[in-house]
């Protein structure tokens, strides 16, 4: 999404003091002129609790799903507020919008790479807020002006008289007085928290068995559900014999909704029999005959069709008519699913008169929303309770899991857990849809790209999701990054809309528009380069013209040894080595990665090393940048090596990681992450990781194979060496 | 049926079918949600426990075989050394991300040491492919190993791939 955010940076980054506050209600374009008078105030309340013991509790409105976002949080308020961040318990904030809105989506959500972005934004303000409040009623108690006062380590002191009061003592005063309206922010030279590599404050719980997932939560008298819904896309349930089921010991009962049906029992085990011993009946509807050779051959078809302008510079088809040659290639990409580890459930306890629920969410005010409308209750009677989730990677940004089990919940006495299986989540995902480019260059006679034209196909995944991140009909997403830091003169870019069939749900994946098309536009920048005859880096260089931060990451990553060290040569029995970059910017950050790879004699790619130089503007915690680096890249690997979800029948194919494997221990690369410092405002670093590995990674196997992947997962039998 | 099995050195009862993993006996009946599940076919390593010390997946073992084998789960893996040097080293090295899969991949990582001091990576990647992470925490995690072995056992070899800074 970094078009979106590039775009409110520029606004609310005018006059650096005067990052907004707790409460910011719009993230889309805001009218300059009267930002500033419109600038809400800082809440501190909503982000910060002291109780009379000194105890500080932050209220986090960004949820942790491994990318250190409790942290980072923690790291921004207790910065401003003058806590040391060890000693403070973290709380998930509650729904509320606008309060816990994000600045960059508008909403209360968790992804896109803005946890630390928002948090930046928006919580400064509040940390500083508090602070100076707390300052404020020690001086009125001494009757000393607050500038003769400082604040450290939980404690606001009278400089002179070294008289001091911990912030339990001064909380409940300070919380009377008005929130200062533009809190001065501490400079980075003043940073004792950010900019260091705090501890990850997650971890002695994920380490000792204690941390809590949804899918631990346990209320008193809670029955355990498993559920399957239609495996035909848009199925109803036609019959259910239940006989079977509850003859089993533990099963309580059987519940029917439209299309799905659950089994509710005493443990999680006998729900699970319970639903082997059901007799189904699917009414399969139209979807039924559906197979993978429809959906692509519908994609491919899209690809003619005329479509909607995103970008437009110059004269595209001037500038191809003059052109000396030309190169064009049509990308295609499979459907992927999320697969994290821990699968989908919901717990909740519905009364008429009250819904609570249990989940593990990145949305989580939609979710709440979406409860009470299953519920039938208004949402003030719907109360919800976030968990730290097992991975979220943009499938907890759905809440269908949400209105499912409340669903259920209504016709059960007493808290339900309904729990997904691995079968169940991987064939009823949001998946990454089928997604298809055709990019054709013009080039002069030196090989130089005169004219781009990149046709993007795929389906509008804002429309459902988040309808203001559009422009024109347009996601914005699924468009951003499709000339890549490149200045040519002549461009095109048009977005073709090609939706999947009713049923069929598709969404986000980590790093969504840039996962898709870095791999698209390092492609065909290398190729360019290899028919131009040129090194891949210095034919990249020289057209990053615009971009500073870029070219310097690229400088960067082209001097380290990964880049330089000749390689060296497998025997025929290992196979052939290549080297291949990316470069790219995403997500408010720059990033340049080199993959090296070693193909075996089977076609089989083993990726050995992946060296990343990225440029994230002000780094709150180096560790998890670097963390973020080589997380992002393995999940990519998943991806590029093995990712592929197929449809037979009207029905996903795969189910557990046996029919669709994930990369593991043995086959991880190793990883260096060098992090460029720069004085910028901070980038998103969840996702960039994974947008970049799979161009590194293709070029590489370009580079050792002369092999050009159009179309991923990689096909080892495409590289075995042709037999003379 | 009713069994008894002893886990984490507590005597613990359930009525259940003989053939009900031991996961979620633990999770559902006991309470011990620490072992986690991920896959229920045991492809993912996140219902590692130790049965007798040797690391076995919870989700594909029926509480009818566990008798009066002992069974600890990672409620208790600080009590062992090797557990212990491992939570020392995850926590010095920030292993985890969203950590669901930790759990079982410390279970892992414990019976290994128990079983081979000075594992080499190749001795690590046997014993640890069948602990996913989609996290992707893998260069950590067989440095927290290292970190953990070498700890044990007196500073001698450096780790033979360290996490790169």
């Amino acid at each position: 999404m970094s078009a979106l955010v590039s775009q409110v940076s520029r606004r609310t980054f005018l006059g650096t003091s005067m990052a907004v506050g707790g409460s910011l209600l719009v993230a889309f374009p805001l009218d300059t002129q009267s930002q500033e008078d419109a600038a809400p105030l800082p809440t501190p309340q909503a982000f910060i609790r002291i109780d009379p013991s000194g105890q500080v509790t932050l209220i986090l409105p960004y949820v942790e799903m491994g990318q250190g976002a409790y942290t980072a949080q923690a790291q921004i308020l207790a910065e401003e507020l003058e806590v040391d961040p060890a000693g403070v318990r973290i709380e998930a904030a509650p729904p509320q919008e606008p309060l816990y809105a994000s600045p960059l989506f508008g909403g209360q959500i968790t992804g896109g790479s803005g946890s630390l972005r928002g948090a930046w934004m928006t919580m400064r303000t509040a940390g500083a807020a508090a602070r100076l409040m707390l300052v404020q009623s020690a001086a009125s108690r001494w009757r000393v002006p607050a500038a003769a006062c400082s604040a450290a380590a939980g404690r606001v002191v009278h400089v002179a008289t070294q008289r001091s009061f911990g912030y339990g003592e001064l909380a409940a005063d300070a919380a009377r007085l008005p929130v200062p309206r533009t809190p001065r922010l501490k400079q980075p030279s003043q940073f004792k928290v950010m900019g260091r590599p705090q501890k990850r404050l997650d971890t002695p719980a994920k380490i000792n068995g204690t941390a809590v997932f949804s899918i631990d939560v346990r209320p008193p008298g809670l029955r355990h559900a498993m559920v399957t819904a239609s495996p035909v896309f848009a199925g109803r349930l036609a019959a259910v014999d239940a006989q079977g089921a509850l003859a089993i010991q533990g099963v309580r009962q059987v519940v029917r909704t439209d299309n799905a049906v659950a089994v509710v029992a005493d443990h999680t085990w006998a729900a699970r029999k319970g639903l082997a011993a059901l007799r189904l009946e699917w009414d399969e509807g139209a979807a039924a005959g559906l197979s993978t050779a429809d959906l692509l051959a519908a994609a491919d078809a899209a690809l003619d069709r005329s479509g909607l302008i995103a970008a437009e510079t110059g004269d595209v088809r001037g500038a191809e008519a003059a052109a000396t040659s030309r190169y064009e290639a049509v990308f295609r990409l499979p459907m992927l699913a999320h697969a994290s580890m821990e699968p989908l459930s919901c717990t909740v306890h519905w009364t008429p008169q009250r819904c609570e629920v249990w989940l593990g969410s990145q949305i989580l005010a939609r979710a709440q929303r979406t409860a009470a409308e299953a519920a039938g209750l208004p949402p003030g009677q719907v109360i919800v309770h976030n968990h730290l989730l097992g991975g979220g990677f943009g499938r907890r940004l759905e809440v269908d899991y949400v209105a499912q089990a409340v669903t259920i919940a209504r016709q059960v006495d007493g808290p339900v857990k309904v729990t997904w299986s691995r079968e169940e989540d991987m064939q009823h995902d949001f998946y990454r849809f089928h997604n298809h480019s055709r990019v054709s260059v013009g080039m002069d006679g030196a090989g130089q790209p005169v004219s781009w034209r990149h046709r993007i196909v795929g389906p509008n995944i804002m429309a459902r999701f988040l309808p203001a991140y559009q422009k024109d009909g347009i996601d914005l997403d699924v468009v951003d990054g499709a000339k890549g830091p490149y200045d040519i003169p002549h461009v095109l870019v048009d977005f073709v809309r090609n939706e999947a069939p009713a049923g069929l749900s598709t969404g986000n994946w980590r790093g969504v528009g840039a996962t898709r098309n870095v791999f698209i536009v390092e492609s065909v920048i290398d190729e360019l380069a290899h028919r131009a005859g040129s090194d891949v880096v210095a034919y990249r260089r020289a057209l990053i013209r615009s971009s500073p931060r870029t070219r310097a990451v690229l400088d960067m990553l082209a001097a380290r040894p990964a880049w330089t060290t000749p390689l060296e040569r497998p025997t025929a029995q290992q196979g052939r080595r290549g080297r291949g970059i990316a470069v790219f910017e995403a997500f408010g950050s720059h990033l340049a990665m080199c993959a090296r790879v070693l193909v075996a004699p089977t076609g089989a790619v083993r990726v050995e090393h992946v060296d990343c130089v990225i440029d994230t503007g002000f780094v709150v915690n180096p560790d998890v940048v670097r963390a973020q680096i080589e997380g992002g890249i393995n999940f990519g690997l998943s991806a590029v090596l093995y990712g592929r979800i197929t449809v037979a029948g009207g029905r996903i194919q795969q189910g557990n990681f046996d029919t669709y494997p994930v990369l593991r221990m043995h086959e991880a690369p190793a990883i260096e992450v060098h992090i460029i410092s720069s004085g910028e405002e901070p980038g998103g670093v969840g996702e960039p990781g994974t947008s970049g590995i799979f161009a590194a990674v293709a070029n590489a196997v370009f580079d050792a194979t002369g092999q050009r992947l159009l179309s991923l997962p990689i096909d080892a039998a495409q590289l075995r060496p042709v037999q003379a | 049926m009713s069994y008894t099995i002893e886990v984490n050195g507590v005597r613990h009862e359930a009525d259940v079918d003989a053939d009900t993993p031991l996961l979620w006996v633990l999770r559902d009946i006991w309470g011990l949600t620490g072992t986690k599940f991920g896959c229920g076919i045991a492809l993912c390593g996140a219902c590692t426990v130790h049965v007798d010390g040797q690391a076995r997946r919870a989700c594909v073992t029926p509480i009818a075989a566990i008798g009066t084998h002992a069974v600890r789960t990672i409620e208790s893996l600080h009590q062992t050394r090797e557990g212990a040097a491992l939570q020392n080293a995850w926590a010095a090295l920030d292993v985890v991300q969203c950590g669901y899969c930790q759990s079982g991949q410390l279970m892992s990582a414990a019976a290994l040491l128990a079983a081979n001091a000075a594992p080499t990576d190749a001795d690590i990647d046997a014993v640890m492919a069948g602990n996913i992470c989609r996290c992707g925490t893998y260069s950590r995690i067989r440095a927290g190993i290292q970190q953990a072995a070498a700890a044990l056992h007196g500073a001698g070899q450096p780790p033979s791939s360290a996490v790169a800074t």
